[in-house]
This record gives structure tokens, sequence and C-alpha cells, in this order.
């Protein structure tokens, strides 16, 4: 279990708590938490969960794979901390996790 | 009473009813929300029936498109188990399988699509399955493992994510497929023969522009299927994946327009101004090809969901989307951009023998659509040059040394 918030773009934060095993994007849409689209579903294919890890945790997140740096790489609004939430794995370790949203998922 | 009060009914509770639901309460709608679903649980993804979840990479309660816990906690009355048998627009009400009458001011039809059954001889038998829902999943799975011998009839895209499943999964597979090759309906001829060449390299063996004539059976439970030629391919289970219908009967019953599904507009909106249909039950228009068709993939539920769920709450739009689609087969992901629709000349980017390509679809020097295999920056940029009407350099697009930012500079 992992304690972990979302940062819409307006600043609205959501604390959620996410079991292990889930992926971050799968924490924000069970809770309903807005900001994250998530069209496939986690087979990262779309790009649509888009979200910036804070700099403090972005040695526990682990590392892109080529498929995701190539989806990312045509995202909009990409920084050096941009992440795909559905190939972020929760467990223990991300206990505290911020991810922000970008202002769209397009 | 203001929009945001309304009764909102939701018949289907599928990727389309759930997110529509979820959306409305997401948007601020305050009044109540009736989610009506004629399966037992709670709305669930279905791509990855065919995929993760058949292969037991993903359990049911990863497949939730919201915890269980969700409905109750943001007021959405989800009835599982029950089904709407008739919509009375007079006095807009449906009536329910379960003998209730519910009111509503908005009613959103996400009644989705049946799987078309083969109407030959020893349909009825068991083990002959189809692959819809979590319930059809479940017999799936319990009827394939190593050693089986499944059939699969009909080579489109879930027929072949059941073959790569099956095989995962170390049963021996058999395709059959009544057009000369494979994905006929749905793409391109260099897709259609890179798929089985792949699947072959997989050990699926495949039997093109073959006719089913019947199953055959034993003790009640299909034992083979035998084919017009008279050939008979023995087998313990077959999977029956020709396609699917529109659940649109409430609507033509109700007198609502109907073509190849509920008729709608880019609000969702059916001729009906109280009433919406989303997902694979519509009928829609599609700006950017300039005419309505119907689509069944889940980009499409959760985009016409928006649209609904907007329109109820009072909201803009959602802006223009591209249409897209993915599969995903052994270490294979196909994304899909767009339609092909009056496309006139056929582009392969990459060659298709490294197992990364992609097939572009122009009109002129407009991309039409994309099938990209392995190829992101195909599929992102494909879809952004699709939507946005760019014209690209033939040259360019066909050089795959020229990255695709510089294609679409």
């Amino acid at each position: 279990m992992a304690k972990i918030t979302y940062i819409e773009h307006d600043g609205t934060e959501h604390v959620v708590d996410v079991k292990n095993g889930l992926s971050v994007m799968e924490g924000a849409v069970k809770n309903n938490i807005p900001g994250i689209d998530a069209d496939c579903g986690g087979a990262c294919a779309c790009a649509t969960c888009h979200v910036y890890v804070d700099e403090a945790w972005r040695g526990k997140t682990g590392e892109k794979s080529a498929m995701e740096e190539s989806m990312l790489d045509f995202a909009e609004n990409v920084e050096e901390n941009s992440r795909l939430s559905c190939q972020i794995k929760v467990s223990d370790e991300l206990d505290g996790l911020t991810v922000r949203m970008p202002e769209s998922q397009h | 009473m203001s929009t945001l009060a309304a009764h909102v009914v939701i018949l289907g509770a599928g990727h389309a009813g759930g997110t529509a639901a979820a959306l409305l309460r997401q948007y601020g709608h305050e009044g109540p929300i009736t989610l009506v679903g004629e399966e037992p649980i709670p709305p669930y993804q279905r791509p990855p029936l065919s995929k993760a979840w058949l292969k037991g990479e993903a359990n049911a309660e990863d497949l939730e498109l919201k915890t269980a816990s969700f409905y109750p906690e943001h007021d959405i009355d989800f009835r599982p188990s029950t089904r709407a048998l008739s919509l009375n627009r007079g006095d807009k009400t449906v009536t329910l399988s379960d003998g209730s009458q519910v009111a509503y001011d908005a009613l959103i039809l996400a009644t989705g699509a049946r799987a078309i059954a083969l109407p030959i001889p020893g349909s009825d038998l068991q083990g002959l399955l189809f692959l819809r829902t979590a319930a059809d999943a479940e017999a799936l799975k319990a009827a394939i493992g190593p050693g089986k011998r499944l059939a699969v009839v009909g080579g489109g895209y879930i027929g072949l994510e059941v073959a790569a499943s099956g095989r995962a999964l170390g049963a021996d597979v058999v395709v059959l497929e009544k057009e000369e090759r494979l994905l006929a309906r749905v793409a391109c001829e260099t897709l259609s023969d890179f798929f089985r060449g792949y699947h072959e390299k997989q050990g699926v063996t495949f039997e093109l522009g073959c006719s089913v004539e019947s199953f055959e059976g034993k003790d009640g439970h299909v034992t083979g299927v035998r084919l017009a030629d008279g050939r008979a391919i023995a087998c313990d289970a077959v999977v029956v994946g020709v396609g699917a219908r529109p659940n649109d009967e409430i609507a033509a019953d109700a007198g609502l327009e109907t073509a190849r599904g509920v008729v709608v507009d880019l609000q969702a909106r059916t001729s009906d101004p109280a009433i919406f249909a989303i997902g694979d039950v519509a009928h829609r228009p599609m700006p950017i090809y300039d005419r309505m068709f119907r689509m069944e993939s889940v980009p499409n539920a959760l985009e016409q969901a928006k649209q609904a769920a907007c329109a109820i709450t009072g909201r803009p739009p959602p802006p223009g989307e591209c249409p897209w689609q993915w599969s995903d087969q052994y270490d294979l992901k196909l994304q899909i951009a767009g339609y092909a629709f009056d496309a006139n000349e056929i582009l392969v980017r990459g060659d298709p023998a490294s197992g990364k390509f992609a097939v572009f679809h122009l009109q002129g020097d407009l991309v039409q659509s994309v099938e990209a295999i392995n190829s992101p920056p195909e599929f992102m940029m494909g879809k952004q040059l699709i939507l946005g009407r760019k014209p690209v350099t033939k040259a360019k697009l066909a050089d795959p040394s020229v990255s695709m930012k510089e294609v679409a500079a």
C-alpha cells in the first residue's frame, strides 16, 4: 500500500491509498481522479496517462522502457520527469509519492 | 429542474456506460444516476479478456473500471443482472427485467453489440464459445491449455488475439477464415501477410478461403469443425469471432432513428433530444472523414461517453478526435489511427521483415490512416497528421531515416 498524491494541473490535490501491484494510473482511475484519461487501460498504447514525477521520487519509480520513451516523445508538454503512469507499479517503496498532471492528455 | 439535478438513466454497464456514469459525477452532475447492466458484475475492461487476462497476467479486480465501492460512494444506483425490456418515450420511462419502471430526464443507450452466431448445424454444442463478456472469457480459459486443440472461426482481431493467447497457454490453434486473407475487413494486405507469417512462426495453422459447414460433436460437446470441402478439423473447443451486431432493437422499437446502429450527432444525441447513444451501438458522425459510421473500440466508447456527459452537464463538447485502436499479439503492438476511407495510395515505412513498420493510407498527400507495428512514433505522429489534415511529403514519409517529427514539420 502506498499513499499517493495526485495534483491536477489547476492545483487540486487528491491523496489516496493505492494497493501494491496496481499502477499509478490505476490508482487515479479507480478513484475517479480527473486528469488521467488512460484510454487504453494500461497497454502503453495511448500516452493519455502522462504525469510529472516529483524530483525526489524519480529514482524509485524505475526506468522507462523503450516503448514508453517512444510514446512520451510525441506527447504534449513533455519534461525531463515525464512518465506514463500506467508503467509505474505501486509498492511500499512509493509510499508518499507525488505526481502532477499536465494541462491536457492529448 | 436544473440540468445538473436531472435523473440520468444509463442502459448498458460496459466500458461506455460505466465511463459515462463516472464522468457525469466528475463533471459535477448532482442528480440521481441509474446504471443498468445485464452482467452480474460492475463495468470492466473488455480488451484484456483476449490478452492479459486470458494469459493469467491480470485478474478480475485488475479489470474493473472502478472499484465495486465506487458506485455506492458516488451515489450511482448500479443495477446488475438487469436488462431493459422497453423504452417508453411518451412518459420518459424504461421498463426493466426486474419488473420495475424507471423514469428518466436523460437516457443514455450504451447497450453495446453482441457477437454474431453462425446459423449452422451444431451451433448449440458445448465447447462452442464466443468472446464478449467476462463469463465468455472464463469458459474459454477453462477450455484451453497445454495439448488442447482450439479452432478459431474468424481471422479478425479477436480471433488472432485468442490464437496468440492460446499458443501462450500451450494449446494447438487453427484459425479458419472465409476470406482469402486475415483481417480482410479491417486491414491492408501487407498487414494481413505480416500477421499470418508471424502467427505461423508461433505455430498457429491457418485455413484461408474456407467455409465452415457445421460443428460436430459427441455427447453434446464439440469435437470438430466440418468444412464445405468435406474436411473435418478435430478440436476440443471452438471460438467464433466473426463480428458483432449492435444492440439497437430497443431504440428502433421506440421509434428512434437507426442505421447501422442508433443515429446520433456529435453530442451523442439521438433523434430524441432527451436520449443519447454511445459506444458500439451508436452510428455517429466523424467530421474528419465527412461521414457517419459505427465503431467497436474502447477509444470510441470513451469519447462518446465524454460527448454525452458534456452535453448533459452543459459543458462544451470535447475537441474533435482521431479515432484509434490497438491490438496486442505476442510481442507485437499494433496501433491503428484513423480509417482508410477514400485512400488511393498505400505507403509502407520500414521493413515488415524487421517486425517494426507502419503502413500509411494516403489520399493524395493527406494521411487517412496508419497501421503501426511496434512503431509508436508513426502512430502518434500519424494520429496528429490525420486530425490536423496536414499534407505530407511522401518521399520523406517513405524514408525511415527521416524522423516522424521531421516528416510532420
